[in-house]
């Protein structure tokens, strides 16, 4: 997929991330902050990139503010913001296809 | 991915408790406080502008969190609404084993939404029938039509009565007597038993008034109700409480099941328990209070 | 060196005696000779020992270069002394290497943090470290190594003499103009001053700070003035809203009710759950509403609690009060309701410190206690507690009188969830080791609970009352299936602080933090 616009999903709640998708300049430029850096930081960034790899995602700017967010809040808020900067997040999602 | 096993159409399901779809800290495990089962919810619970991101969610915890045998139902939009048809595909595409339909007002509306969880049934290699479905019934019309709603799918569990709608529809405010509800809850109970399905109370919303909330989970309990449905955790324990059998009828239900059971294998079609001829048409009775008393903790043994 | 908890304690720590953590009991039976106080002759009747400022007292007092200046925690994150004195001592004076001795420290005191990166502050022994402060030690910005002592260990050091007080400061919501001092009466109330009465009998000189002044004599006094060198009279000692919380309130949060109501079921499961047993608790969630529980279950045997003892809060109180509770005997008070009835309600006593929880001398409270349950931030598979440092390796919390209630009472219950956020609690391994695993007993968390395989009576007393329990391995391994298998927090070398177990051998050490990065 092609980030087309701005977007974000989550909320800086306790256990949940707020993340932000940008359209890039070529490659994916990854920032992350996490309360729990020190002891998930590298499994934080893998499941970004790996969802992002998923969806086809091969250029563009995200930004991940953690607090303490499992593996699985990450990745849906990672895809809700690719297919929000599509407008393609309110229907017709391929549920167990990208999305898994 | 967690694969849950095919939902029991009757099962116990004395709590339902709501829960926030789009909340993570709360759906990640709100299955230790012992609910029989949870109610993850893309309705009234998700603000309008957060539906997409609600389904992510719930799409991850169906698929990642082991609620094991907690059963997981999902409260979809409405039928007034652009969102029920993702709903429907997400749960399922997630595995949920059952969806509670919001507004539900005749049996049109349920075979609506059965034709579309057939389809995304079809649409992702999940066995066709597996989803069950309830309804919410939450006006005037919908209790009026509570009989047909109940009958119009083999995949309907039950259906509930949503009691914030419905006083409003009715010009009514809540009651300490549960008055304002009465006829309602009388009239649903009776249309689910002739359909041969379950009922389920409306949430107790005043989290402080203890008294009030027993008093009303005792009535559900001499109404007849299968279960109640729940805002909170701490509810959880009162309602198993209020619905679990006495220890005399689980000894009955006990000795009636064994009886029942050594006269069948025995080929023997009449039976007595204590001296007293006892009718088949009690078993099926005295099995659901065995499972209840299983469920509570008052009844070890494996007759059920 | 590797202790007995696992840990590798480095060479140069073990000079002078020093010796690595042994073991619970370890001690026990030893003789040891109390240093005994430097006092000061004041034969000349005087009127009044008030002074000007502080600057004038740390002048009198002989201030100088190289000193150690202790503190007493009862004014809590209100606390003004602190900050008050070291402000007058290096601002005013030009002292330098000072070393502060603090009963415990939290983020009133972040400004220290300053003076410990200006190398002004270059030793800090205390129970808590918090906040800045936390930060910049953990940051390896402190000369020397922090030294973290729990409530009963620090009185022990005080009366062995490792740790020479040159001068104490006795913040006083109340005190007269020769230095008796009380918890209450005053605008700053914190009732217990447990924490400061020993460090007042062993100080070379002792200031009381206090912001009101009353007519002599105060009494009960609990610093007295034979022991006091001047008094100090300030606009104000702390923030009282800071002090004392309005009133310590029993969670309504389920998951807390939930594992209180599993605490009470162990506890009341245990034969030591009879007429006249002894408790404490702590304040936080879970631990405090076992109370609510557990007194259902001294209602329903008909059987009331002889003694609590700890930090005292609301609800306890009112225990004592509906006579389910025959004494309180309290080191300090966290919320109102405590502060207004020590020494005010009948049996609600005050205690020092070394009174308390002091492993050394003859026979400390904790030694007599039947349960204690306490939370933890974390709790490894050897069901070795950590109370001290973050997940990320950084100095936040303190042992308090962790290590000391765990290792006297007779059943220790640890209550905790299994996981907290993305944080699993129950864990391999705790970043660090505050109270050992020998003296903690039961485990109860939201997922289940599990018995330290050291207490086979307890496992027994569980199974006879239908409690379900299960390894604290399974505990940690749902716990890793929840929120994934942590990478280890990553250090320097250089050891920041050094944990100093109840006895005096060394439990564990905290080195510097390395700035995460992503590289393997």
């Amino acid at each position: 997929m092609q980030i087309e616009k701005n977007a974000m999903a989550g909320t800086l709640e306790s256990s949940d991330a707020l993340v932000t998708v940008e359209p890039g300049e070529g490659g994916i430029e990854l920032e992350i902050t996490s309360s729990v850096m020190n002891q998930y930081g590298r499994q934080i960034r893998q499941t970004v990139l790996e969802t992002l790899e998923r969806l086809e995602v091969k250029d563009g700017k995200v930004t991940v503010v953690d607090k303490g967010a499992l593996d699985c809040t990450l990745k849906a808020r990672v895809e809700c913001a690719v297919f929000r900067s599509c407008d393609k997040s309110a229907a017709g999602i391929p549920w167990g296809g990208v999305i898994k | 991915m967690i694969k849950r096993p095919k939902p029991e159409r009757f099962r116990l399901r004395r709590t339902m408790m709501f829960m926030n779809a789009q909340k993570p800290g709360l759906i990640k495990d709100a299955y230790i406080y012992g609910c029989d089962s949870i109610m993850l919810d893309l309705e009234d619970a998700v603000a309008e502008n957060q539906k997409d991101a609600a389904r992510f969610s719930l799409y991850h915890a169906l698929t990642t969190i082991d609620y094991g045998a907690t059963e997981v139902i999902v409260r979809i939009n409405g039928l007034d609404t652009p969102h029920w048809q993702e709903d429907i595909r997400v749960c399922v595409a997630g595995g949920a084993d059952g969806i509670r339909i919001a507004k539900c007002e005749s049996a049109q509306d349920v075979k609506t939404v059965e034709a579309h969880v057939e389809a995304a049934e079809r649409e992702f290699g999940v066995e066709v029938g597996r989803t069950l479905l309830m309804a919410a019934l939450e006006s005037p019309k919908g209790v009026m039509n509570a009989y047909e709603i109940c009958s119009a799918s083999e995949r309907m569990l039950g259906c509930a009565i949503s009691g914030g709608d419905f006083r409003k529809c009715m010009q009514t405010k809540f009651q300490k007597d549960g008055i304002d509800m009465l006829v309602a809850r009388g009239q649903m109970l009776m249309a689910a038993r002739a359909a041969g399905v379950q009922c389920f109370d409306t949430v107790f919303t005043d989290l402080d008034d203890n008294e009030g909330f027993e008093a009303e989970v005792r009535q559900n309990k001499a109404m007849g109700f299968d279960g109640k449905s729940l805002i909170n955790p701490k509810q959880i324990r009162l309602v198993h409480e209020i619905f679990a059998p006495t220890e005399k009828e689980v000894m009955q239900a006990e000795a009636m099941v064994r009886a029942f059971r050594e006269a069948a294998a025995a080929g023997i079609g009449v039976f007595t328990v204590n001296g007293k001829m006892v009718d088949v048409a009690f078993i099926p009775g005295a099995e659901r209070t065995l499972k209840l008393a299983k469920a509570c903790g008052m009844y070890e043994g494996d007759l059920v | 060196m590797k202790n007995a908890v696992g840990r590798d304690i480095p060479d140069f720590l073990l000079a002078n005696g020093k010796e690595v953590y042994q073991g619970k009991n370890y001690m026990d039976g030893k003789y040891v000779k109390k240093a005994s106080p430097r006092t000061r002759i004041y034969e000349r009747p005087q009127e009044s020992k008030i002074v000007d400022s502080l600057a004038q007292a740390l002048r009198d007092c002989g201030a100088k270069d190289g000193m150690t200046f202790s503190f007493h925690h009862h004014l809590r994150n209100g606390d003004f002394v602190v900050n008050m004195v070291m402000k007058a001592a290096i601002e005013e004076l030009g002292l330098k290497d000072l070393t502060i001795a603090a009963t415990s420290l939290g983020e009133a005191h972040d400004p220290i943090a300053d003076y410990i990166e200006e190398g002004k502050v270059i030793g800090i022994q205390t129970s808590g470290i918090r906040g800045r402060m936390g930060q910049v030690v953990s940051e390896g910005k402190l000369k020397t190594p922090a030294i973290i002592r729990s409530h009963g260990g620090r009185p022990r050091a005080i009366e062995a003499g490792e740790v020479h007080i040159d001068i104490a400061f006795v913040a006083a919501p109340t005190s007269d103009c020769v230095g008796n001092c009380r918890g209450i009466g005053g605008k700053s109330n914190c009732g217990s001053l447990g924490y400061a009465m020993t460090d007042a009998k062993y100080a070379d000189h002792v200031v009381v700070v206090t912001d009101c002044l009353v007519d002599f004599p105060n009494m009960p006094a609990s610093v007295e003035a034979i022991d006091v060198d001047a008094v100090v009279v300030v606009d104000s000692i702390g923030n009282p809203k800071k002090i004392a919380s309005a009133a310590a309130r029993i969670s309504q949060n389920p998951r807390d009710l939930m594992m209180a109501e599993n605490v009470a079921k162990v506890i009341a499961s245990t034969p030591y759950f009879k007429e006249g047993f002894s408790f404490q608790t702590g304040v936080g969630g879970p631990s405090l509403a076992a109370n609510l529980f557990l007194e259902k279950y001294m209602d329903e045997r008909g059987i009331k609690m002889g003694w609590a003892i700890g930090g005292i809060c609301g609800p306890m109180v009112e225990m004592l009060k509906k006579g389910k509770v025959g004494k309180v005997i309290d080191v300090q008070d966290f919320d109102l309701d405590a502060v207004n009835s020590i020494n005010q309600t009948p049996g609600h006593f005050e205690m020092s410190a070394s009174q308390y929880a002091n492993p050394a001398n003859k026979g400390a409270f904790v030694n007599k206690l039947d349960f204690v349950v306490l939370a933890a931030l974390e709790i490894d598979t050897g069901f070795n507690v950590n109370v001290l440092t973050g997940s990320d390796g950084v100095l936040r919390g303190a042992p308090g009188g962790h290590p000391d209630t765990a290792a006297g009472s007779k059943v220790c219950v640890i209550v905790t969830p299994l996981v907290r956020g993305r944080m699993a609690t129950v864990c391999e391994k705790v970043v660090t080791v505050t109270t050992p695993g020998d003296c903690v007993d039961v485990l109860v968390t939201d997922y289940g609970i599990a018995v330290n395989p050291l207490r086979p009576d307890l496992i027994r007393c569980l199974d006879e009352a239908g409690i379900p329990h299960v390894s604290i391995e399974s505990l940690k391994e749902k716990a890793y299936s929840i929120v994934g298998r942590p990478d280890d927090v990553q250090f320097e070398d250089k050891v920041v602080a050094v944990l100093e177990a109840r006895d005096g051998t060394i439990l564990d050490v905290i080195r510097q933090i390395k700035p995460y990065t992503f590289e393997d």
